[in-house]
């Protein structure tokens, strides 16, 4: 693996997941797959964190709630679509109440799909998204010169 | 005279893994008050019901929520058979009966890591997480899938499992009973958690029923009720009585779901003695034409599912109505009194599950 550039804290919001793919997201940070050991941090604040790892399809109740979280994270952010509802709505696509994925809402870089997303391929995502960052640091540098 | 303000608690809260939102009524750092707003992860999954058949539906069912998917299957699953008296084979009942009790293993486990990070003990988060991965393991090995498994199907289940994921399982269980006992005693005994344990948020008897609390906080508080007894799936056939406590404040929660976790190794156990040979499912001709109440109880207390069908293959009505949904009242009730700082151990204690509750 390349080498991390940054420490990059994590906030984690259930936007109508079933829990199976928020629990794997808290998994990551367990011992057996300890994301920690990228110096990755999950925090409650989203004025503090760098990736926005978000679980579930959109409805209309967090739907504002995820615009308020998004907007309230600095520059440069990343956004993770975690499990096949957040990426397209998933099998609760045809369900009343469900808007479809998050990239109906706010833009979405990185995709990790799965029911639920094994922590795998989560800890996968984070690190394509650390990437990511990295581009959008570099591109917002370059702005300002 | 004391100041009051509301204070917001969530959607998005540290302590949460789950939207919920409560307004609390504070007089200084006094709670009087809470109301509780939910819907933040509805979906409409039982309106779901007309455009799934009835046996695609179990994956509907399965996905009301991650952490109980196992007891959802099941109860679906056995309320549609009672509608269409179709006769699950021994060996199914008992297979299901162990996949169940191991999910209750693994969300009990989960609880108690969720309720040591809200105490802020960080290493006992650790610890409880770290054998929970065992199960996890198990149910990799036994399902194909660590969270959802989607191993019950109408009529039966879809896997079976030889002699040797058995004595795995078994070794699983073990495994965790030794490396266990730690854990209990810090549960139990250490200085720190009882201060913040003991005492609060105490939920009395005549509160429990009259608020229709259910599961570990129902017998926390020294109601000795458990659906398991009713003799679905296999615990007709096993040896189990309801684990309670008699002082109904946090303490005595956290000590019921202890208890069971011992006492569901003893169920894992005892059925995979009894396990019988023979068929893992029966075929399922007709469509399900009539109505029925499942009761079952799950992890986090008695969970009732009904379903309506008239002959079609797509069933009329289905409904659930889980454990959460009854406890928020007694959550109500338990945060009255309390300080600002217990809110989020008072909220865990209950074992909140919000996408059951939200559907």
């Amino acid at each position: 693996m390349n080498k991390v550039s940054k420490s990059p804290w994590l906030l984690h919001y259930d936007a109508s997941s079933c829990n199976g793919c928020d629990i794997e997201v808290l998994d990551c940070l367990t011992p057996k797959y300890d994301i920690e050991r990228f110096g990755i941090i999950n925090t409650g604040d989203p004025f503090q964190a760098d990736i926005l790892l978000i679980t579930g399809g959109v409805n209309s109740q967090t739907e504002r709630v995820v615009k308020q979280l998004y907007s309230q994270m600095p520059e440069p952010k990343v956004v993770v679509a975690v499990g096949i509802c957040a990426c397209t709505g998933g099998i609760f696509k045809e369900c009343y109440n469900i808007k479809g994925g998050i990239d109906t809402v706010i833009p979405v870089d990185v995709y990790v799909p799965g029911c639920a997303a094994r922590p795998e391929s989560i800890i996968d995502g984070v690190m394509k998204a650390l990437k990511v960052l990295d581009e959008k640091q570099k591109a917002m540098k370059e702005d300002r010169r | 005279m004391a100041k009051r303000s509301i204070v917001p608690f969530g959607p998005q809260h540290p302590v949460l893994p789950e939207p919920v939102h409560l307004d609390l009524i504070l007089e200084d750092e006094t709670v009087v008050g809470a109301v509780p707003s939910i819907g933040f992860i509805h979906r409409g999954l039982e309106k779901l019901v007309e455009k799934r058949d009835f046996k695609q539906y179990v994956y509907i069912a399965e996905r009301v929520c991650g952490i109980c998917s196992c007891g959802h299957g099941l109860g679906y699953c056995e309320a549609v058979e009672q509608v269409m008296g179709i006769e699950v084979p021994d060996r199914a009942r008992y297979l299901r009966t162990i996949w169940v009790e191991m999910s209750r293993v693994h969300s009990h486990l989960l609880w108690l890591g969720l309720l040591a990070d809200a105490m802020g003990f960080e290493s006992l988060y650790m610890e409880s997480w770290r054998l929970r991965e065992k199960i996890l393991d198990m149910f990799d090995e036994t399902t194909g899938g660590r969270i959802i498994h989607s191993v019950n199907c109408v009529g039966g289940v879809q896997k079976d499992m030889d002699s040797t994921m058995l004595q795995h399982i078994l070794q699983a269980i073990d495994d965790i009973r030794g490396e266990m006992k730690p854990v209990v005693e810090t549960f139990m005994q250490d200085y720190t958690v009882q201060s913040r344990l003991k005492g609060s948020g105490i939920l009395t008897k005549e509160d429990a029923t009259a608020l229709g609390a259910a599961g570990p906080v129902l017998r926390a508080s020294g109601i000795s009720y458990d659906a398991r007894r009713l003799g679905y799936a296999a615990y007709g056939d096993l040896t189990m009585e309801p684990i309670t406590a008699a002082e109904g404040d946090s303490y005595a929660r956290c000590k019921v779901r202890l208890k069971e976790l011992f006492q569901s190794f003893d169920l894992i156990r005892e059925a995979i003695g009894k396990i019988p040979d023979g068929p893992i499912s029966v075929p399922v001709k007709g469509n399900p034409s009539g109505e029925f109440f499942m009761r079952i109880e799950q992890p986090r207390g008695e969970a009732i599912y009904y379903v309506k069908g008239s002959g079609t293959k797509y069933l009329d009505r289905f409904r659930m109505r889980t454990p959460t949904t009854s406890n928020i009242p007694a959550l109500v009730e338990m945060l009255k009194g309390c300080q600002l700082a217990d809110v989020p151990l008072l909220i865990l204690t209950i074992d909140p599950c919000v996408s059951c509750t939200e559907r």
